[in-house]
């Protein structure tokens, strides 16, 4: 039974090691002599512009929101769409009352505004 | 699967509900904000023809579909048809206040009706998945229906408060659905009854997975220790929400639990029935006290509810039919109750004024008689004073502890007689808060002259609703008998 998970454990250990020799491989033999201009963040080769934490638009949120509905729904549509064929008439009126749902929450989106930026 | 195996009867009040709703949700968005009265009749009318085809579909037995997820039996339709009047009488109540801080919108009736279709789903489940599905389109359309004035900073904080605890109580009941599935290998309820009576599944993994279950359900219902969300919530929220979330909502927890705890996990009843009894007793004794402390009715209402919520497990935790049906009885009479309650209270809001301190009953009597009988009416039966619904409601639940003789309290037997007198002291320091306020609306001079204007058809519909109470309390024998025999005829299947 345990056996089983040794390919398992082989992947953890190589995986690690890709991950870990290279860190350790440099900092034992690459040369380290810092300064000042080398240690100081900047951004594409230039000075920061301004702070990392600044607020961004709530409107983000909802285009995100709305894109998992829709992306979630091809997610659905992958695997029935394969087989389509096994499940017949009934899958696929299944599926149009499902997208029906949810393209009464489309028209309603839409119709609020929700996919207009300004 | 095909077309011919499909039969959709059981749910067909929840299909069209869906269908109906849809159709709202669309057309609101093509209607003029001064024809909004467009969207509340047609709300209501679905309400009505919901209840209609509730009535025309039912049969004393139970029926199932969705490959056996959903069950139709007569619990599930009483307790439907229950709530298509509170939802309704919500929708009546609220719609002058609603217009007052310019929540007459659309979503408000939408929302209310994905909650109730959620409410819906969750009392006809027979599946661990379902319930949980109807669980969060309900809790889903609470917090935005919460949330629904923006710009109130009261309203927000609540939202948020619901929205982060009730995330944490969905996942405390996932976690002990997980346990259960792990067990009994099975999300079916009766299939989970199956494998705890044949006595084959892990017996300490299925007690780790009933102590989450009965958290996540004592957090949805508001129960001590899981409670300190219950009076912010209703605080915060704007009235005519809070008597959304205080008043339908109830009934679906309590098939809820019934589903849950009864018909899947009937057979354990030795282990719940001990974490009951802490869970009435804390929240019957936390609930009524604090409330005596506080000054917001909403908040009292708050504290008043969890202390029912108590009252009910204890009808629950009789583990019997009777007393099944007693907390059914009981739950129907706090929501009708609870409506009237803050039915009043709305009425008395107006355009820039929240009728929720205390000092703002003071001399009710004065301004209008009428409101000040159906408030003492509702106080009367909430402390549980003869001849009122709260006090059959009450006495049916003590009784069933009574006629129990013993609890198992998980260390040993205790004489449920001691939960029973500690249960009575309780509704009497209960009293105490209820009377107050009849206090202030008949001895103390009033403190505004502002005119009470209420639409026509609330006045009828909070007069019917309040004057139930003293017809229930008086006749209570038709709905006890309706309750037993939806217990017996549905959990005879299972």
């Amino acid at each position: 039974m345990l056996q089983n998970y040794f390919p398992i454990l082989l992947f953890v250990i190589v995986g690690l090691m890709v991950g870990v020799g290279p860190i350790v491989l440099g900092k034992l033999v690459s040369p380290n002599r810092p300064d000042p201009e080398k240690l100081s963040p900047y951004e594409c080769g230039f000075e920061a512009f301004e702070d990392t934490r600044m607020r961004f638009d709530v409107r983000y949120y909802l285009v995100a929101i709305l894109f998992i509905l829709f992306d979630l729904e091809i997610a659905f549509l992958f695997p029935w769409a394969v087989v389509l064929k096994e499940i017949g008439m009934f899958g696929f009126g299944a599926m149009l009352v499902f997208l029906a749902i949810l393209t009464i929450g489309f028209i309603y989106e839409w119709k609020k505004g929700a996919l207009e930026w300004e | 699967m095909n077309w011919a195996d499909l039969n959709l009867m059981p749910a067909l009040p929840e299909i069209f509900l869906l269908a109906a709703l849809s159709f709202i949700l669309v057309l609101d968005l093509f209607i003029p904000d001064e024809k909004r009265d467009v969207t509340y009749g047609l709300s209501l009318l679905t309400l009505a023809a919901c209840a209609a085809l509730q009535l025309a579909t039912f049969e004393p037995f139970a029926t199932t579909t969705f490959s056996g997820m959903f069950v139709d039996d007569p619990m599930a339709d009483i307790i439907k048809v229950a709530m298509y009047g509170v939802t309704a009488a919500v929708l009546v109540y609220t719609r002058q206040y609603v217009a007052d801080r310019g929540m007459f919108r659309g979503e408000y009736y939408t929302l209310s009706l994905f909650a109730l279709l959620g409410m819906n789903v969750m009392v006809s489940s027979s599946h661990f998945l379902t319930l949980y599905i109807g669980l969060e389109l309900l809790s889903l359309a609470l917090y935005a229906l919460i949330a629904l004035r923006r710009d109130s900073a009261a309203g927000t904080e609540a939202a948020m408060k619901y929205f982060v605890l009730g995330a944490l109580a969905s996942g405390m009941l996932l976690y002990g659905m997980s346990m259960v599935y792990g067990a009994t290998g099975s999300l079916a309820i009766s299939e989970i009854a199956a494998a705890i009576a044949s006595g084959h599944s892990n017996a300490v993994l299925l007690v780790f997975g009933l102590v989450f279950l009965v958290a996540g359900l004592a957090f949805k219902l508001g129960a001590v220790p899981f409670h300190m969300w219950v009076p912010d919530v209703y605080q915060g929220s704007p009235t005519a929400v809070t008597l959304m979330l205080g008043a339908a909502p109830k009934l679906a927890a309590f098939v809820f639990i019934i589903r849950i705890l009864v018909q899947g996990m009937g057979e354990l009843s030795g282990d719940w029935q001990g974490m009951l009894v802490l869970i009435a007793a804390l929240s019957m004794m936390i609930g009524n006290v604090a409330a005596i402390a506080q000054t917001n009715i909403k908040r009292m209402l708050a504290y008043s509810t969890i202390s029912h919520m108590g009252f009910l497990l204890l009808g629950l935790l009789a583990a019997n039919e009777q007393g099944y049906a007693s907390a059914m009885f009981y739950a129907m009479v706090y929501v009708l109750t609870t409506l009237a309650g803050f039915g009043v209270l709305l009425a008395l809001s107006h355009a820039g004024f929240e009728c929720e301190k205390l000092e703002d009953l003071k001399g009710l009597n004065q301004r209008n008689s009428w409101y000040a009988f159906l408030m003492l009416l509702v106080m009367f039966s909430m402390a549980g004073i003869p001849p009122l619904a709260g006090f059959y409601a009450k006495f049916a639940v003590i009784k069933s502890v009574v006629d129990l003789g013993a609890v198992n309290m998980g260390f040993g037997m205790v004489s449920a007689l001691y939960l029973a007198v500690f249960a009575v002291m309780m509704s009497l320091v209960g009293a105490f808060y209820y009377l107050r306020v009849v206090k202030n609306m008949y001895f103390d001079d009033k403190q505004s002259d502002a005119p009470i204007v209420v639409r026509g058809e609330m006045k009828v519909l909070l007069s019917v609703n309040a004057l139930a109470l003293l017809v229930l309390g008086v006749l209570p024998q038709g709905l006890i008998e309706l309750c037993i025999e939806a217990m017996r005829q549905s959990l005879a299947v299972l």
